[in-house]
């Protein structure tokens, strides 16, 4: 294949929404044997314009050349007959299947389906790249780092050659990520084109050879990795300079706020989520909790916000004057009316913190619409307070009156954390605050955390990036599998340290 | 090379908000397409001339002074078990037991009336039965709340249900206070004291009722939008967990509001069985609780959209008997007729929320 002629070439395409513009005459040229990250913020139109290209969306305007050929993709499966596979964010396998029949769901071959074959094909696959995968396994069997690489191999096993990545890392501990960023890199040898679309700017620097930046749904320009650097691709991508530096400020007179002892929590189909947990958040300071999703950080925060069910240990509040409350067995409601200002910014938006199809004012009442004794709801004291967070964090809304799912997902923490900081806490619970975030949403989130660090706030931080949990947490608590892994100072911790406690109690190298 | 154009031909896509008039000026649209597409129909199957018919349809709901009364009350007490079933779709409890509901209410009724008939002074009488209506209706809404609560149950079966077990308690206690025995109905209750009976205003027999559903759409619309109920239900429907994480307790508003849904749903029952007909039968509610579902969804379970939505469909099953009893036509064509206008309105939300693209490059590589 001649190495000048692109793979994709994405000529003027355009794609809007209800009116709204994703893409606006986007024009990107993608080439073999070489990885491409997609950088842009939220609703820039990274994801639209590449599931215009896997048949997903069909474009308003413009033209997709494949190997110089113009074509029409107006299906998933028109997208796979070009070699185009996609690796969502949300994985679409299904759980009670193994991995080997997920790989051949779907397809139509001839004659019957030799399981035996399909498994000798997918072992192939995985030798000449480097995966690990147990064609037999079930995938609610397997952690989400294997099922991605199901899904990974999957395309592959439908014979695509140019493959797009939908914020892969998204889930994965650094060491999961440094597996699949090999295997990428392999396929890269073996002349396949691949697209990444991410948030962390170390990880382009880390795997990409060519950067394309969109804003707004515009193509702002593409540049070689080795010729940029973080500060130059954030400015590019937020359209104006911005600075990445996460302030640490000291902690200010740290006094224990939570302690929590022994703590045991199963899940309702009786699952041990939690083992005898035990640490203290103390006021004016961050506590970072790090570990691989789904090991315990969401039953942990909502354990002390009176959400979730334990089964023993304790967990208190302790005040000003050293006097200690027990927060176990008193939901949502009791803990408040026990004088205990207690802020929690769930993990899921929408489905939690937020009622996606409420306006702004509606959602902001949701915390104070007990207040006073008549029947009636007062939406004046939420309206002026919707108005408030708009002004001073940059809500990007058509106005008070817009359902907050019609918000992208920076506008919608905004409000969401906003609302949460309003009440003036004294513990703040956050779990994952910038995930799916761009870069200037994230940064603004951090400076409200750590104002909020700096009023003297018992802040607990559940996190995912280890290199953000770096420079923004005072302390960090590593969990894995349920248990406390180890207790760290953020000044001092590597992030190879913490890894390695995320997948090991202690993070001794035992099992490797 | 000629290469095969596979791009859609339509592409269907989110509308980007219409200005106030756009949903109407789709509604009326689509109502002007049903009466033509109605009038090809009638004039394939029956040959009468189309315009007859919808003459028809119209002096059948408003031909007399008579038929336009019977019209209002028929809307009235369509609207009350409309109103009744809101807040629980509200909730997204799919209560599709207001047919027992109202039936339950209505038997409650029944009884007060003959068992303490002219033992009491009319006004207390009165007062006891629509106490005895609502405590019916609202249990008869509870249950099903109680264990969906406790247990998740699912209230869809669980409602449906209850309606039978509603319709086989009134089949028995009609035969208990059947008059004249085995005439197998009650008939008019009280007919010579009138006792229990709702008073009349002036002449006007359904008066009365109608008022009493116009206070209630009012009270319903402020109690969905202002109140702090309402509010918590409307949580409550959106996203449980939402509910739990700001303290609602989930499971006393799913009862409280089946409570209020069931006792309304009595009130419909009551309306009907001490207002109007003066007698308790197993298919007094006539399928409303059934009908009253549509009339909710349709209005977007807003109770002022409500009053037209009950007007439509009470004006299309008016219209369609009239049409059946004129033409001496089968009653099921009236029915067809009213199928074709219910599929092109309720088709019409479709455009008002998607728009359709016809592909515009067709033909511009050839």
């Amino acid at each position: 294949m001649d190495k000048n002629t692109p793979a994709v070439s994405l000529q003027n395409i355009s794609k809007s929404f209800g009116g709204v513009p994703a893409n606006e005459h986007v024009s990107l040229d993608i080439y073999r044997g070489e990885i491409l990250a997609l950088l842009g913020e939220n609703g820039s139109g990274k994801t639209t314009l590449m599931n215009m290209l896997s048949g997903i969306y069909f474009p308003d305007e413009g033209q997709i050349l494949i190997d110089g050929e113009p074509v029409v993709i107006s299906s998933p499966k028109d997208a796979f007959r070009y070699g185009i596979g996609m690796i969502h964010q949300h994985f679409k396998l299904v759980d009670v299947l193994t991995a080997a029949e997920n790989i051949v769901l779907g397809l139509k071959e001839k004659g019957r389906l030799n399981m035996e074959q399909v498994a000798g094909r997918v072992k192939e696959i995985c030798e000449q790249y480097g995966f690990e995968v147990d064609p037999n396994q079930k995938i609610y069997d397997m952690s989400v780092s294997q099922k991605q690489t199901v899904e990974i191999v999957k395309v592959l096993y439908r014979g695509a050659d140019i493959l797009i990545l939908d914020e892969p890392t998204a889930v994965l501990t650094p060491q999961e990520t440094e597996k699949l960023f090999a295997v990428l890199r392999n396929m890269r040898s073996s002349g396949k084109a691949i697209v990444i679309i991410t948030h962390k700017m170390h990880e382009v620097e880390a795997l990409s050879d060519r950067v394309a930046v969109l804003n707004r749904g515009r193509f702002v320009g593409d540049v070689m990795t080795r010729d940029t650097n973080a500060q130059e691709m954030t400015n590019m991508m937020v359209g104006h300079p911005v600075t990445l530096n996460i302030q640490r400020p000291e902690p200010k007179d740290p006094k224990p706020r939570i302690e929590v002892e022994g703590l045991t929590v199963r899940s309702e189909d009786g699952v041990l989520k939690l083992e005898d947990v035990s640490f203290t958040a103390r006021s004016g300071e961050i506590l970072g909790i790090a570990g691989i999703s789904g090991c315990g950080q969401k039953e942990l925060l909502e354990a002390i916000a009176g959400l979730q069910k334990v089964e023993k240990g304790s967990i208190r509040f302790v005040e000003d004057d050293g006097s200690r409350d027990e927060l176990i067995g008193k939901d949502p409601m009791e803990i408040t009316s026990m004088g205990v200002a207690l802020s929690f910014v769930p993990e899921d938006r929408l489905g939690m913190g937020l009622v996606g199809d409420m306006d702004l004012t509606d959602n902001m009442m949701l915390r104070s619409f007990r207040e006073g004794h008549s029947v009636f709801t007062d939406r004046n004291g939420p309206r002026k307070l919707a108005a408030q967070v708009v002004k001073e964090l940059g809500v990007i809304t058509p106005g008070l009156t817009t359902p907050v799912r019609r918000l992208s997902g920076g506008n919608v923490q905004k409000i969401l954390v906003g609302r949460e900081i309003a009440s003036a806490p004294t513990v703040l619970l956050t779990a994952y605050a910038v995930r799916g975030l761009d870069i200037n949403s994230s940064y603004t989130i951090y400076e409200l955390i750590n104002k909020q660090k700096q009023a003297g706030v018992a802040v607990v931080y559940v996190g995912e990036d280890l290199d953000v949990l770096l420079q923004l947490c005072d302390r960090i608590v590593v969990l894995c599998g349920g248990k406390v892994s180890g207790i760290l100072d953020g000044k001092t911790a590597t992030k190879n340290q913490i890894g390695l406690m995320m997948t090991t109690v202690g993070g001794t190298r035992e099992h490797e | 090379m000629s290469k095969q154009n596979n791009a859609p031909l339509i592409q269907i896509s989110k509308r980007r908000e219409l200005p106030w008039y756009g949903p109407i000026a789709i509604r009326a649209a689509a109502i002007v397409l049903a009466l033509a597409a109605c009038a090809v129909v009638t004039t394939a199957f029956t040959g009468e001339n189309p315009l007859e018919i919808y003459h028809t349809m119209w002096t059948g709901a408003f031909g007399t002074p008579r038929k336009t009364w019977i019209l209002f009350q028929n809307i009235a007490i369509l609207l009350c078990v409309s109103l009744a079933v809101t807040p629980a779709f509200i909730m997204r409890f799919w209560n599709i037991g207001a047919e027992g509901q109202m039936l339950i209410g209505g038997l409650a009724t029944a009884a007060c009336m003959i068992l303490l008939g002219d033992k009491l002074p009319n006004p207390v009488l009165i007062g006891i039965m629509l106490l005895a209506a609502l405590a019916a209706g609202g249990l008869w809404g509870a249950i099903p709340a109680v264990c969906k609560a406790r247990w998740n149950t699912n209230e869809t079966l669980f409602t449906l249900m209850m309606n039978y077990v509603a319709t086989q308690l009134v089949a028995f206690f009609v035969i208990v206070w059947e008059v004249p025995k085995g005439a197998g109905k009650i008939g008019i209750i009280n007919q010579t004291t009138e006792a229990g009976w709702l008073p009349q205003i002036g002449s006007y027999k359904y008066l009365l009722n109608i008022l009493i559903v116009a206070v209630l759409t009012a009270a319903m619309y402020v109690y969905l939008t202002r109140s702090k109920q309402g509010y918590e239900i409307a949580v409550v429907g959106q996203s449980q967990r939402t509910a739990r994480y700001v303290g609602i307790k989930v499971g006393r508003v799913i009862v409280r509001t089946m409570i209020l849904s069931g006792a309304l749903c009595g009130l419909a029952g009551f309306l009907l069985v001490a207002g109007t007909d003066h007698t308790i039968t197993t298919t007094i509610a006539g399928g409303r609780g059934f009908t009253a579902v549509m009339v909710s969804w349709l209005a977007n379970f807003n109770p002022i959209n409500m009053i037209l939505t009950s007007f439509l469909l009470v004006f299309l099953e008016r219209g369609a008997g009239e049409i059946a009893t004129n033409f001496g036509l089968n009653h099921s064509f009236g029915d067809i007729i009213t199928g074709i206008i219910l599929f092109f309105i309720i088709g019409s939300e479709f455009f008002i929320r998607y728009q359709l693209r016809l592909r515009k490059n067709a033909g511009k590589e050839a």
